[in-house]
This record gives structure tokens, C-alpha cells and sequence, in this order.
């Protein structure tokens, strides 16, 4: 089908829900993911104590992060159930691995601080820091198995079960947990103080220079997995309008590093730049997937236009998304204000 | 032959959903009801200033916390079920459905998820107002994520304003019809006030094992007593002090002395003004809304049988169709041989109850084709069984709790909050068992008459299914298990004056908020009596 051929509400609807997808898409990666980074830390924190003040930064917001992983997933059925369909089946032992370490996850948030001993305690942290790392190293395997494309034969999933598994849905994988363990140790740097924010310091350095190495990777290997990759990053005049997103991401780096090295721990906007930083190298990393995959939602046999749910699901749900996504923004933004300042083992929130 | 004995993919896919399914609803099935009573119980706080109501407040929260934590992750799960085991039904489906569960994810979950956090943390930071304003709107989440899915369920069994295309697939044309499908409002209040009877269970049975235990433990250090003068009053350590709630002084021994715990709860002078107040008002509750919920029921059951005339069949274990058709209290409903066998059977009374008929029509499944027949007949009928037989002992105790509250000796009863306790987990299996009669009821179908189950579900190959089976059973039964053993710990809590004020210093525990201390039993902070 050619989406030239279709007009009005046919042709932007699919264009205007696969933007608000991948906006809830990239809302779950920057929020959970600096929760999950969070779990992702865990073994670089010694202390019980950092540990929990640690867990409290993330606890009053950790449960609206997550729900955004329920609008990309669900809202996919609602929208494009055909991506919907052919997709889950075909990244389902990396899905069902991932629902399975968020549920450790989830409930260890709960019981890390309910354990009645030591061993407790070490297993819920365990679970909560293992959760965390399957759940991040299972995302970002399915990101990989995905932009390599996906096996269709009529509107089903024809491959086997193994399918997702290669060295660069693994490298995918590493490079998810590293960006989010990034964006854990930033958010710590923002929302802690004392020695904690001291080896916040510490991980961020070490954790941006892997998420570094692995964007610089996975870049290089991208434009060979797919020909239309190929053709739009690496032909001329493509080439033009593609090359702003690799130049962007070394001025990021640049700044973020400059920001690092000038962090003071003393609190305000200043210790926020890592992670905002952090984020638009996040924000940057996804624009070129995007630019990647475009216009396709199963690369490479649905567009957007072919997955797309009719315009009368679409529309009747776009009329509620409009409304409320914005209240959605307003009152998770006054949660997080509400939350605000650095958090501490004394006081809880100052 | 070991073919037909081995499960299939699609059974193990079914059984996937149903195990994942009915893990998840226990939690909502608690927490919808709970929500509600802790917006009722902060209502009745702000609005008499009585602090009983914010300490029975604050004890329903903690455990609020944990529920809705594994209600929110089982939750998660289920959003990707959809397409990871039925894939062809989310293809054929997702345009009727899936709006439906994205605004379920819109107005619901956003919105629970968005607040709870300030509902655990955030009265100290935002005000009494605001406070009560986040719990009412994390109430009024639960509703809305009931409304949404119910609908999205109902559809699935009596499918509605739409229009089935070439290729198999449903698209929408009038959403009101399929928002309003003819099952979806009995489905509604039928669950929903199911899952109010279920806290109310819960609530009733724990302010009932307080009140007993205590009961108990008064009792016996009254015959302490009478052995040894000397011993029981251990005299010089009691302390008096300002009694709460307005109620007469209230005697305490002081912390730190011999038996100081044991004494705080068993020498009040009357019961726990707490666990009566939770007992009491599950009490109003059962004896009020069960008899409701049967109406509900009963209404529920009509539209069924209008709609779904071979589920109502299995659930009443009626073959040949008849006027004035008996309800078979028991029997065996033998599908082979298309008949009930051993049936002890009430004449009349389902025409009566399913066509409000003395002889009306009831349609047996010897006049539905075989091959729409639910596939497991005796599941449907015994769940049935198993659904009322509980709701008429809920009924049963919410008047006999009616009785002893006119006869006024509602929480001195030891009878009475035995049954209480023994109830407690009543409504958890009743709405389980009321799933499965509607679900198994539905089969073969996923849209009922419409697409079978048989062609609804994913490509996916028998190991991975056996796999991801056999992760959720021992994932599910480790993390949900150690949840719910930790919910009976914070059960057993007896509920105090002060329950779970924050004292400085103290971690706070996630989704923020009480202190460490407060949650385990005996820790020092909470034995100080309330100032």
C-alpha cells in the first residue's frame, strides 16, 4: 500500500498515533529506565543505607514510570494491532523474560524494606537488583531483534523461537543496561548528596563512557543490518539530513562530560544537568533508530499505514489521548515537583 | 494416543492466561474495595476528627501498598498476554478491544499509578486536602479500570456494534454500542460489588481475629488474675493515660515493663477501638450489599442466559430443554452421555430464577450443535455452585451479624468472629469461581459465536509456551507467595493509636513512605503509647 495514495484521516492518524507510541516508548526508557539504572547499581553500593536512600529517590514515582510501558505495549493493540500481533510473538521469550524480572522487581520495591532479617533483605535486594538487570538486558534485546527486521508470512509471525537471539540483539542488550545504568547513577548525582553522590560521580564517569562505546558500536553496525538502513544513512543526499543526529550526539557527550567534571554536589539545576544530558543523548540515540525505521512498524513488511487499526478506532481513541495526555504530563510533573530536592537517610525528602 | 494425552499449545496457552489471570484479579479484587475504604475512611476522618478512623486509615494503607504493588505487576503482565498468546485474536480484535484497554490505560492507570505515591507519602507534604483529593482519585482509578476492561471483557462475550470485514477482522461502528454491549452493565456491578464484599471479607476478618485474640488474652490475664493477685497487676508500671477516641481511660502497662506488649492489647478496657471499627463496618457491609450482590446476580444470570443460553446450560447442568425446569441443587453432569446423573433437584425454580417464569423455557444443551458446547461442563457447574454456595454464607453472616448488633453484642461474640475469620478469604474464592464459570462458560469461543478459541492464538511453538508456563508458575507462586505471606504479617499487626506516624530518622519504605519500623511487629517506636 502506498500511504501516498491515502488521505485525510487515513493517512495522518497512523502518523499521528506512531508519534505519540513512540513518545510513551521513549517516556518508559527515560523514566523506568533511570529506575531500573537504579537496580542496575545496586552492586556498586555497598552500603545498606545508600542502598535505601537510593530506593526512596525512585519510590514515590517508580509506579507512574512503569505505566508508560502499558500505553507503548497496550496502546499498540488498540492502534496498530497488527504490529501488536506479529510483534509480541515473534520477541516473546525476551517479552515474557522481561515480565517475569519486572514482577521480581516490582514487588521487592515493596519488600526490601519489609524483610525481618538480613537475608532477608540481601535476597529482596538481590531480586530487586536482578530484576532490574533482566528486565533492562531483555528490553534492549528485543530493540535489537527488532530493527534486525522480523520473519512475516501473511499477517502472522513466521519465524521460530529463537529468532530474537544474535550477537547484535546481545549488544543491544549491554547497551541498554549501560544507558540506564547512566541514567541511575545521573539521577542519583541530581536527587542525593554526601558520599552517595560521590560514587554517583564515580559510576556516572564509568557507565557514560560504556553507554559511549556502545552507541559509537551499535551506530556502526546499524546501516549494514537492513538495506534501507544502508540507503538512508550512508547515501547522498540522505546523508544531509541524516548527518545532523551523529554530530548532535558528539556535542552532547562533549557537554556532558564538561557538566561531570564540573558537578559540586551542592544541589539546584546544577546538579541536574548529567542527567538531562544523559537523557538528550537518550532522546538523540532513539531520533536515529527513528530515522532508522521509519516509516516502518514490523521492518521490513508493515508500514505504518498497513498496521494501522481503522480510522474509527483510531480517531476514538486519539480523542481521549488528547485530552488526557497532556493532564497525564501536568500530574506526573506535579508528582515529581511534589517529590522535589535532594533525598537523604535522615529525613527522607528535604 | 500420546498425542491426545499430551497438552498442546493452545491448551497450554489457555491455561498460561487463566493461570496469570486469575493471579492478578485476587489483588484487584481486594484493592478496588480498598481504595474505596480508605477514601471512606479518610472522609469520616476529616470529617469527625476522630482519630480512630486515620489510625484504621493508616493500618489499611500499608497493606493497601503491597496489594496494589503485585496487582499493578500481574497487571502488566496481562497487557502483553494478549499478544504474546493470542496473537490472531489481537490482529482480528485489537480495533474493538484495544481502544477500550488503552482508555483503561489512560484513565486509570495513569492516574492510580500517578497518585499512589502521594497517598503513601504525601501527607505531610501536601495537606489534609489534597491528601484525601489523591486517595478519591486512586478510588476512582480502580472504578475506571474496572469499567474499561469489563467492557473490553463483555465484548468478548456479547459482541456489539460492529462490523466484520472480509478478512475476518472486527472493526468498530458505534462505540456506544460496544462500550454498552448487552453484558457489560450486569458484568459491572456483578463484579465490582463483588470485589466490595471481598474487602469487606478481609477487613471483617481481620478486625475479627483482633478482637478475638484480645478477647483471649484479657481472658486470660483475668485467670492470671485470680491465681495471683501479686503477679497480673505488676502494679507500680501502669501508667493511665488520656483514652482515645474520646472512650473511657484506657490502662496501659508502660513500655519497656514485663509483658508491656501482651498487656497494651489485652488491658483496654473495651475491645480495640480499631478492629471494631473495621469489624463493624464490614458487618453494615455484608448485611447490606450480599443480598445485593444476589439480586446482581440474579439479574446477571438472566442476561446470560438471553445471550449465552449454552454457559447458563453448563452452569445449571440442564441437557434436555424444558418448561419449568428444576434447579439441580447437585449432580454429575455427564457431557458423554448428555444428561445429569444423581440429581437432588428443586422443581421449577430455574425457569423461576432465569425467565422470572414458574414454567417458562429453558434451553438445555441437547438443542445447542455439540460443537459449541462449553468444553469443560463439570468446571462450570461445580464454579457456579461454589460461587453461590459462598454468597449465601456471606448473606447468612452479614445477618447474623445484624443480629448480634441489634441484640448489641456485636464484637463479644466468639461465634460470630470465628465465622468472621473463616469467611475471611470467602470472597477472594468466590469471585475466582465466578470467573471461571463465565470464562470456561465462554468456551469454545474467545468472541463468543463469533471466533474460536482453537483460531485465536499465536504462532508461538509448544516449548516456548511450556516455558514461559512453567517461568510464571514458580516466578508467580515465589514473588506472589512471599507477598502474601507478608501481607498475613502486616494482618497479624494489631492495629494501634498513631498507626505508622512517621518518627524522624527512620528509612522510609517504598512507594515511600512508613517507616521500617512501623512494620515490624514489636520494633520500639510503635509501643510508645500515643501522646
Amino acid at each position: 500500500m502506498d500511504p501516498m495514495l491515502l488521505t485525510g484521516w487515513a493517512f495522518w492518524l497512523p502518523l499521528i498515533w506512531a508519534v505519540l507510541i513512540a513518545l510513551a516508548v521513549f517516556l518508559y526508557v527515560c523514566m523506568d529506565g533511570f529506575d531500573l539504572g537504579i537496580g542496575i547499581l545496586f552492586p556498586f553500593l555497598p552500603e545498606k543505607a545508600e542502598r535505601d536512600v537510593a530506593v526512596n529517590t525512585v519510590a514515590p514515582v517508580w509506579d507512574g514510570n512503569e505505566t508508560w510501558l502499558v500505553l507503548g505495549g497496550g496502546g499498540l493493540l488498540a492502534v496498530f494491532p497488527l504490529a501488536y500481533a506479529v510483534v509480541l510473538p515473534a520477541l516473546y521469550m525476551p517479552l515474557i523474560l522481561m515480565l517475569l524480572a519486572l514482577v521480581f522487581r516490582g514487588v521487592a520495591f515493596e519488600m526490601r524494606f519489609r524483610a525481618e532479617n538480613g537475608t532477608q533483605q540481601l535476597w529482596w535486594d538481590r531480586a530487586f537488583s536482578w530484576g532490574s538487570m533482566v528486565a533492562a538486558f531483555t528490553q534492549g534485546i528485543a530493540l535489537g531483534a527488532f530493527v534486525q527486521g522480523i520473519e512475516v508470512s501473511g499477517r502472522s509471525y513466521a519465524g521460530g523461537w529463537w529468532d530474537w537471539l544474535s550477537p547484535f540483539s546481545v549488544l543491544t542488550g549491554g547497551a541498554l543496561m549501560a544507558g540506564y545504568a547512566l541514567l541511575g547513577a545521573c539521577w542519583l548525582l541530581w536527587k542525593t548528596e554526601g558520599p552517595l553522590h560521590a560514587r554517583a560521580a564515580t559510576l556516572a564517569w564509568r557507565f557514560a563512557l560504556a553507554t559511549v562505546a556502545a552507541i559509537a558500536l551499535v551506530s556502526a553496525i546499524m546501516p549494514f543490518l537492513q538495506p534501507a538502513f544502508a540507503a538512508r544513512w550512508l547515501t547522498f543526499p540522505n546523508l544531509l539530513f541524516a548527518a545532523p543526529v551523529p554530530v548532535l550526539v558528539a556535542f552532547l557527550i562533549w557537554r556532558f562530560f564538561h557538566a561531570l567534571a564540573e558537578d559540586t554536589g551542592h544541589g539546584g539545576m546544577v546538579d541536574a544537568r548529567p542527567f538531562l544530558l544523559a537523557l538528550g543523548l537518550f532522546a538523540l540515540s532513539y531520533a536515529g533508530l527513528g530515522v532508522s525505521m521509519w516509516p516502518m512498524i514490523v521492518p521490513p513488511a508493515f508500514s505504518i499505514w498497513e498496521a494501522a487499526a481503522p480510522p474509527a478506532s483510531q480517531g476514538f481513541l486519539l480523542v481521549g489521548a488528547a485530552v488526557l495526555i497532556p493532564v497525564i504530563l501536568a500530574y506526573t510533573g506535579y508528582v515529581y515537583w511534589l517529590f522535589r530536592g535532594k533525598v537523604t537517610h535522615e529525613s527522607g525528602y528535604h | 494416543m500420546i498425542d491426545a494425552l499430551l497438552p498442546s499449545a493452545l491448551d497450554l496457552a489457555r491455561f498460561q492466561f487463566a493461570f496469570t489471570v486469575v493471579w492478578h484479579f485476587l489483588f484487584p479484587a481486594f484493592t478496588i474495595g480498598l481504595a474505596s475504604y480508605l477514601a471512606v475512611l479518610e472522609g469520616l476522618w476529616l470529617w469527625t476528627g476522630k482519630a480512630v478512623y486515620l489510625d484504621t486509615f493508616r493500618y489499611w494503607l500499608k497493606i493497601f501498598a503491597v496489594a496494589f504493588a503485585m496487582g499493578v505487576v500481574s497487571g502488566i503482565v496481562m497487557s502483553y498476554q494478549f499478544g504474546t498468546n493470542w496473537a490472531v485474536l489481537s490482529d482480528k480484535a485489537g480495533a474493538v478491544i484495544g481502544p477500550l484497554m488503552g482508555y483503561e490505560v489512560l484513565t486509570a492507570f495513569f492516574l492510580e499509578a500517578g497518585f499512589l505515591g502521594v497517598m503513601l507519602f504525601g501527607m505531610d507534604r501536601v495537606g489534609k486536602g489534597l491528601h484525601m483529593l489523591a486517595t478519591a482519585l486512586v478510588a476512582t482509578g480502580t472504578f475506571f479500570s474496572a469499567f474499561w476492561i469489563l467492557s473490553a471483557n463483555s465484548w468478548l462475550h456479547t459482541p456489539a456494534g460492529y462490523a466484520l470485514l472480509p478478512d475476518g477482522r472486527f472493526v468498530p461502528e458505534d462505540w456506544w454500542a460496544v462500550i454498552f454491549n448487552p453484558s457489560f452493565p450486569y458484568r459491572l456491578a456483578h463484579t465490582v460489588t463483588g470485589a466490595y464484599l471481598t474487602t469487606a471479607l478481609i477487613v471483617g476478618a481481620v478486625g475479627a481475629w483482633h478482637l478475638l485474640r484480645e478477647r483471649q488474652g484479657r481472658l486470660a490475664v483475668r485467670d492470671a488474675g485470680m491465681e495471683s493477685a501479686s503477679s497480673a497487676r505488676r502494679g507500680a508500671a501502669f501508667t493511665s493515660e488520656d483514652a482515645v477516641d474520646g472512650e473511657a481511660a484506657a490502662v496501659r502497662p508502660a513500655p519497656g515493663s514485663a509483658g508491656a506488649e501482651r498487656g497494651a492489647e489485652a488491658s483496654e478496657t473495651g475491645p480495640n477501638p480499631r478492629a471494631r471499627l473495621m469489624f463493624s463496618m464490614a458487618m453494615w457491609m455484608l448485611l447490606i450489599v450480599a443480598p445485593i450482590q444476589a439480586v446482581l446476580g440474579d439479574l446477571h444470570g438472566g442476561n446470560t442466559h438471553e445471550h449465552q443460553p449454552a454457559k447458563v446450560a453448563a452452569m445449571e447442568g440442564h441437557f434436555p430443554t424444558e418448561r419449568g425446569a428444576p434447579a439441580i441443587l447437585f449432580g454429575l453432569p455427564d457431557a458423554a452421555a448428555g444428561e445429569t446423573r444423581m440429581q437432588v433437584a428443586i422443581p421449577n425454580l430455574a425457569s423461576l430464577y432465569l425467565t422470572h417464569d414458574w414454567n417458562g423455557e429453558v434451553r438445555g444443551l441437547n438443542d445447542i450443535p455439540r460443537d459449541q458446547w462449553p468444553t469443560n461442563i463439570p468446571l462450570v457447574f461445580w464454579s457456579f455452585r461454589v460461587m453461590v454456595g459462598l454468597g449465601l454464607l456471606m448473606i447468612t453472616l452479614g445477618v447474623a451479624g445484624g443480629v448480634m448488633r441489634w441484640r448489641g453484642r456485636l464484637d463479644s461474640t466468639p461465634w460470630l468472629l470465628r465465622a468472621a475469620i473463616a469467611m475471611g478469604p470467602a470472597g477472594l474464592v468466590a469471585v475466582t469461581a465466578g470467573w471461571i464459570v463465565t470464562e470456561a462458560g465462554r468456551q469454545p469461543f474467545t468472541i463468543y459465536g463469533m471466533l474460536r478459541t482453537a483460531d485465536s492464538a499465536s504462532p508461538v511453538a509448544l516449548p516456548a509456551v511450556a516455558t514461559s508456563l512453567a517461568a510464571f508458575v514458580v516466578v508467580y507462586f515465589v514473588v506472589f507467595g512471599a507477598g502474601i505471606w507478608y501481607l498475613f504479617k502486616l494482618f497479624q499487626q494489631t492495629p494501634r493509636p498513631q498507626e505508622g506516624a512517621p518518627p524522624q530518622g527512620q528509612p522510609i519504605r517504598t512507594a515511600g513512605i512508613t517507616p521500617i519500623s512501623s512494620s515490624k511487629p514489636g520494633a520500639a517506636p510503635e509501643l510508645q503509647p500515643a501522646e
